[in-house]
């Protein structure tokens, strides 16, 4: 099975998975993200169009937020 | 009877003249002395020392209750103080979230000192009257208000028979009768706080401001550790402040706190909607974010998520909240997340069938008040959240209280018998909106709940045969003060984040979970200890300021992702240095910063110290905030306990018991947040017992005498 890892997590990897397929798949719903795949920052608009290859290094790194 | 009837009523114990003054660099240079047991009123100059060693805020209130108390005074001694400090920012309108006030006292909840941070117009309004700070200590004979007059340069001690105690009348009430007219009743504060707060030990101090567009009093709370309680216990019914308009701060540099201010101001409108959605949903916005990351406290902190989330998503409190209309709790904040519910029709209690407006509820209202007690229905949250308020209690310590209470009945430990008739088992939101009208009332089980978990623990196995040892585990508390709203099971860091506070368990030293659990950035007991480090100096610094936190992160700029440390927010950062510099004309950089602050995180440690507290085994947690405590909480999660068994401990859980396998979980992540406390010990400069060293204070230039005193003993 092909596979990416996400924050140190093993996701099973898919056919044309982009970023916001990941965040899915990883129920990562917090809205205040950020993005490097292998090390590139990807931005907010280039989720959708930011397709990731097996054995993919995805860091999804949550800021803080609330009181 | 109407206010002027009221107003006959009052009876002058005191009245005393000042000299007006303007503000210098953000300081007043004085603060205001009152005491209520012999009704002397002075003021009392701020030294050098105080400016450079303790800023303000939260730095002033700690330094001032430091000199009024002895090692031994009790929350409800004459010679306690309640402090209440802008800091040199504080009532600045160019940048959001400059109107907070610190609060400081020592709590009925844990003996120790408490500070907390509200907003509403009172702090900004003490400063424009003259004073940096406002010191009350005494006990007055009978109910009294306090009413510092800005506009003539008067402050006066009166007798109040005949005002309300419930803070969402009497704020209505004293607004009317000191307001020179309707136009400038937003010109009056009041703080006060109500019957409950009275008759427990978790009261808060609503502040208010007057809303112009609803033509309401609204109210913010400094909610934590029971200053409430001491409001009422010195015969306290309000403090009320009157401005004579905005003042200026007479900064140094005004042009540059605009320009960070308007830069902010553009991120809000450009970008809020896409991130934290503030101005619409406040802190609500996090409800069902954290029930998605398993981190939503459910039934006391058992669970982190319920399949009832949709009754209190965040869209849920969207539809309630008045949208379109101005909710900041100071002038020029533009986040403006002080959401309201307008016209909710009362379904219990005294107020029964009244059309009010409430205060939020804000996420920790919403975990607290609805989740962790099972309670999912949106108008219950609303009514207990109004209640709270204006009864003057903690909607955190009430919460937390009140699920701990739940699991309590539903084990056995408490029963119907105990409670009065009272059925707390998880979901029964008419048991918890009693329970909150007989604590205000001052009778039945409400008097016991309101002496907080950790005394109920106590009273609980001596008076019933409780097991100490489950009460211990299961009850949410750590230095006598409530856990906030957060399940912090799996994430190491935010377990000290909680435990390792100078006040007790509030997420406002840090709040770690998203770095720690998920992004795991900071993977080793030094990654983690120089978190709790940074972010609790870093987060200590607003409260020396007069600032609110929330602007700091709760938006950030379009830019930030593509920033060394985008966690850190290092253009809001820079703001913040900007803003304190273009204040005071002094010139610090972001390592002076954290300095500020850890003169005065360290001088709280040792202010524990001198009072018998502020060790390591103070620092100690419930087991329930680190891992399962019952085998049924560890089967509802054991995919993820039986995969930290194999990988982490290396133990095999097949064939094992549950009770097995909860025992050697717990022995491990017991022994994990030991060696925690010695990494963060270490990072802070500290003994391994917790106690700043000699060196370190040395280091920072808060090697004052007093302190000395205390560590040297202990090193």
């Amino acid at each position: 099975m092909k596979t990416i890892t996400v924050n140190e997590i093993s996701l099973k990897w898919e056919e044309n998975m982009n970023i916001n397929v990941i965040l899915k798949r990883m129920n990562y719903t917090f809205r205040m993200l950020v993005v490097k795949v292998d090390g590139k920052l990807i931005k907010k608009h280039e989720y959708e169009s930011t397709v990731v290859s097996p054995g993919s290094d995805v860091k999804v790194i949550h800021l803080i937020s609330g009181g | 009877m109407n206010i002027n009837e009221m107003k006959s009523k009052h009876n002058l114990l005191k009245d005393f003249s000042y000299e007006l003054g303007e503000i210098e660099k953000g300081y007043t240079n004085r603060t205001l002395y009152v005491n209520l047991s012999n009704n002397e009123i002075k003021e009392k100059p701020v030294t050098q020392l105080m400016k450079d060693k303790f800023i303000g805020g939260k730095g002033f209130g700690l330094k001032l209750l430091w000199d009024a108390t002895k090692p031994d005074t009790k929350w409800d001694d004459p010679e306690n103080e309640i402090i209440i400090s802008p800091g040199p920012i504080g009532g600045i309108t160019q940048y959001a979230g400059a109107g907070k006030s610190l609060v400081v006292s020592l709590s009925p909840l844990t003996d120790i000192v408490i500070d907390s941070n509200v907003g509403g117009y009172f702090g900004p309004f003490l400063k424009f009257a003259g004073f940096d700070a406002l010191e009350i200590q005494g006990k007055a004979k009978s109910d009294v208000i306090v009413i510092i007059d800005g506009k003539n340069g008067t402050v006066r001690i009166e007798n109040a028979p005949e005002e309300a105690i419930n803070s969402h009348i009497l704020a209505e009430q004293l607004t009317d009768m000191y307001a020179e007219s309707e136009n400038k009743k937003n010109f009056v504060s009041v703080v006060s706080a109500g019957l409950a707060a009275e008759n427990s030990h978790i009261g808060v101090l609503n502040f208010s401001f007057y809303d112009k567009k609803r033509k309401k009093v609204r109210l913010k709370q400094a909610g934590r550790g029971g200053i409430g309680s001491v409001l009422r216990n010195k015969k306290i019914k309000a403090i009320v402040a009157i401005a004579d308009g905005i003042k200026p701060n007479n900064v140094v540099d005004i042009d540059a706190i605009k320009e960070c201010g308007a830069r902010f101001n553009k991120e809000i409108r450009e970008l809020d909607d896409d991130q934290c959605r503030m101005r619409k949903e406040g802190t609500a916005h996090l409800v069902e974010i954290m029930d998605d990351y398993d981190l939503l406290p459910t039934n006391n902190f058992k669970y982190g998520s319920h399949k009832d989330i949709m009754n209190i998503h965040s869209s849920v409190w969207r539809s309630k909240f008045t949208q379109g209309v101005f909710d900041g709790c100071w002038i020029g904040c533009t986040m403006a997340c002080a959401k309201a519910v307008d016209g909710f029709e009362l379904k219990t209690g005294p107020y029964k069938g009244d059309k009010v407006i409430v205060d939020g509820p804000e996420y920790e209202t919403v975990g607290g008040l609805g989740s962790n007690c099972g309670i999912f229905d949106a108008d219950h949250i609303i009514e207990a959240n109004f209640y709270c308020d204006t009864y003057g209690i903690d909607t955190i310590s009430f919460g937390t209280l009140t699920a701990f209470l739940m699991e309590c009945y539903e084990a056995g430990i408490i029963s119907k018998e105990i409670t009065g008739g009272l059925e707390f088992t998880f979901g029964n939101k008419d048991a918890a909106i009693e329970l909150m009208h007989q604590m205000a009332r001052g009778e039945g089980f409400g008097v016991i709940a309101g002496l907080g978990i950790r005394k109920m623990k106590a009273f609980f196995a001596k008076e019933y045969g409780a097991d100490i040892n489950f009460l211990n585990d299961i009850g949410m508390e750590n230095k006598g003060l409530e856990y906030s709203q957060y399940v912090s099971k799996e994430s190491l860091a935010q377990q000290g984040g909680y435990a390792m506070t100078n006040k007790g368990p509030q997420h406002d030293e840090a709040w770690l979970i998203f770095m720690d659990m998920v992004n795991k950035q900071i993977p080793t007991f030094e990654d983690k200890a120089e978190a709790l480090h940074y972010f609790p100096m870093f987060r200590t610094w607003f409260g020396l300021m007069g600032l609110c936190k929330l602007p700091w992160n709760d938006v950030e700029p379009a830019n930030n992702a593509e920033t060394d440390e985008p966690g850190k927010v290092p253009e809001h950062v820079q703001n913040y240095i900007t803003i304190f510099n273009a204040v005071t004309g002094l010139n610090i950089d972001n390592k002076e910063m954290i300095r500020q602050s850890e003169r005065v995180y360290n001088f709280q440690r040792t202010f524990n110290i001198r009072r018998g507290y502020g060790l390591r085994k103070h620092d100690a947690q419930p087991y329930r905030a680190a891992g399962p405590v019952t085998s049924e909480e560890y089967e509802s999660r054991s995919d993820r306990y039986d995969k930290q068994l194999l990988e982490n401990i290396k133990v095999n859980p097949e064939g094992k018991t549950t009770e097995e396998k909860v025992a050697i979980l717990r022995e491990y992540k017991e022994n994990m947040y030991e060696q925690l406390l010695d990494a963060v010990y270490n990072r802070r400069g500290w003994t391994k017992n917790g106690v700043p060293t000699v060196a370190h204070l040395k280091d920072l230039g808060m090697d004052l005498p007093e302190v000395l005193e205390i560590v040297e003993p202990l090193q």
